[in-house]
């Protein structure tokens, strides 16, 4: 059964408007959200730590910024961070016993700036361990579920960011995607969640795990939300290398223009015809064919398009994570920080009984996959091969952005899935990851919508891919797609229902 | 690619692992699936492909040569399993 939402209740921008106009404080608010996460937990399990404290506090400073009239459109805002992104004095663990005990001495670079903005930090959500899978099941700290089916998985890695939004905790999370982990839980659990071009958010204080592919994210439920916080997280940050240099942007800036009713004419929307073919789940395909429907009534023109090599990503994704994952991993040795083994005998010993005891199994496989693809002999077959393969698929792109604006097709090929079903497979877990991955080997830009259920009131994904940099592009198509349809605003019956009611001080707002 | 038990022993080793039989076992039915699906890659034909390292066609800048970080050896040491007089401690490797 499926719960409506009034347009725009419990959105960020709802939120903000209500602040301004003093409705509610930021304290109500932040102590609304706490409310609801404790009752939450026991079932969703969607955090490892809350900071009850330090969200009031924050929360009280909002409020004085408010009154000052010196506040942005997030001050007051209640979010939370995905366990992966370092918070200065408060645990990040990475979902692992190596890091049960870590207090990050610093902030990460977008959870710096989601501060200065104003946003008041509730907690950390729980994931898959060091961000590796698709169904947050590898936590340290237990698996998150599904708010739409507590049998179910809410995808991964960022699965407790997505069901934290998805259970109406919080209006809007972060979380990082380095082969799907924001898109893919964000489509199981009927979100919309965004991963920037790499090199626009810096990767400063995410505690790595492949570097060439990470980037991190917002996820809310609307476009026009994680546009508003993507003004907050974009930036250069010199202390990222392969962090961006370019002028500000502001992506909201398609989104505020008028609502016509032929918005997206002129838009040409690429269907590559991989994306459409076998293994896709029946009601996965009907859902997406209905909103590339909604897509044409509001103007868009579609056209077929080609991209042949982009059946080896999951391949060239799983030598070149890996791979980086074994090096980035490497500082895990149980000396400077983390977990340290009782009992050992010699410094070789200690490190191999302190990664043994410190790294759950799916993160030590990816490990020793990535140790013997780099190793002696082996590097040019596989490394070095997957980073050729991954220039093939990136060139299929960029003459498939000849051609069209932006890219549609389904997030993920089936909808969540029941946990354990996959945990004993890994290979058919990392197929989760199929049409995801090629955004982060091309470092293109990509977001998910929600655009229908199954039968079994499980949320399906619309993924938008742009070209490099056309983030403002998707988040305005994802925009209008959300303002013909209500995907987007439907809400699991568990705990929400009331969450939705209690925002009955945002009337007036949007 | 098939992997043996010695082949698992001694990647566990060089990753600093450590891996008992029978989890040696139980990794390498896993490695075995893993790499059956990687290996589809060996038959793709990259002649005169250059690898792509990166997600952008962007060389890495470089800093100004000059300090810029405070000392904060006492805050991240807070983090660490043992420390004495701002050093890190580890079993003796020198005799």
């Amino acid at each position: 059964m499926i719960a409506g939402a009034r347009d725009g209740a419990g959105t960020v921008r709802a939120l903000s408007d209500a602040l301004r106009a003093r409705r509610i404080s930021s304290v109500e608010i932040a102590q609304d959200a706490l409310a609801r996460i404790a009752a939450s937990q026991p079932v969703v399990n969607a955090f490892i730590s809350v900071d009850g404290e330090g969200a009031l506090a924050q929360a009280r400073a909002a409020d004085a910024a408010l009154a000052r009239g010196d506040a942005g459109p997030l001050t007051g805002i209640p979010i939370a961070h995905k366990d992966v992104l370092m918070t200065a004095g408060l645990r990040t663990t990475c979902a692992s016993r190596m890091l049960e005990h870590f207090v990050a001495p610093y902030d990460a670079h977008v959870v710096a700036r989601l501060r200065d903005a104003g946003t008041v930090l509730v907690g950390k959500t729980n994931m898959d361990e060091f961000a590796m899978g698709s169904s947050s099941e590898t936590s340290y700290f237990g698996p998150v579920k599904n708010p739409w089916s507590a049998e179910c998985v809410p995808g991964g890695s960022s699965g407790g960011s997505a069901a934290a939004v998805a259970a109406g905790l919080l209006p809007a999370t972060t979380g990082t995607d380095t082969g799907g982990s924001i898109r893919q839980p964000a489509a199981l659990t009927g979100v919309t969640g965004l991963k920037p071009t790499y090199g626009v958010c810096s990767r400063y204080g995410l505690i790595a795990f492949a570097s060439s592919l990470d980037t991190p994210g917002p996820l809310a439920r609307t476009a026009e939300d994680c546009a508003l916080l993507l003004n907050a997280m974009a930036g250069h940050d010199p202390r990222d290398s392969t962090s961006l240099d370019r002028p500000r942007e502001d992506y909201l800036r398609d989104i505020a223009a008028a609502h016509t009713s032929k918005p997206l004419a002129g838009v040409r929307v690429g269907l590559p015809r991989e994306y459409f073919a076998a293994g896709l789940e029946h009601e996965v395909g009907v859902a997406i064919e209905a909103a590339l429907a909604e897509l044409r009534a509001l103007g868009a023109t579609t056209v077929d398009i080609a991209l042949p090599m982009v059946e080896h990503a999951v391949p060239v994704y799983y030598v070149i994570a890996p791979a980086e994952a074994s090096s980035n991993l490497s500082r895990f040795d149980g000396v400077r920080y983390g977990h340290r083994a009782a009992r050992y005998g010699d410094l070789a010993d200690m490190y191999c009984r302190t990664r043994a005891e410190g790294f759950g199994a799916e993160v030590k496989r990816r490990i020793l996959v990535g140790t013997y693809v780099l190793s002696h002999g082996y590097y040019d077959a596989y490394y070095l091969q997957a980073q050729k393969v991954r220039r093939l698929i990136a060139q299929d792109f960029v003459r498939a952005f000849e051609r069209c604006d932006v890219i549609a097709g389904p997030t993920a090929p089936t909808c969540a899935f029941t946990i354990g079903a996959k945990a004993d497979d890994p290979v058919q877990m990392y197929l989760n990851d199929i049409f995801t991955i090629a955004a982060n080997l091309t470092g293109m830009p990509a977001i998910s919508v929600p655009c229908g259920f199954t039968a079994q009131s499980l949320p399906i994904g619309l993924q938008l891919q742009g070209n490099h940099f056309g983030e403002a592009r998707i988040l305005n198509v994802a925009h209008r797609f959300q303002q013909a349809t209500d995907w987007h605003r439907r809400t699991p019956k568990s705990g929400s229902a009331q969450y939705f009611a209690a925002h009955s001080y945002e009337t007036g707002a949007r | 690619m098939s992997f043996s038990l010695d082949d698992v022993t001694r990647l566990a080793r060089l990753a600093r692992i450590d891996l008992d039989a029978a989890g040696a076992a139980e990794v390498r039915a896993k490695l075995d699936a893993i790499f059956g699906l990687i290996d589809a890659l060996q038959s793709i034909d990259t002649t005169g492909i250059a690898p792509m390292a990166h997600a952008q066609d962007v060389t890495i800048p470089l800093r100004d040569d000059r300090v810029s970080a405070e000392n904060r050896r006492e805050l991240y040491q807070a983090q660490a399993p043992a420390v004495a007089d701002g050093l890190y401690l580890v079993p003796r490797v020198i005799e």
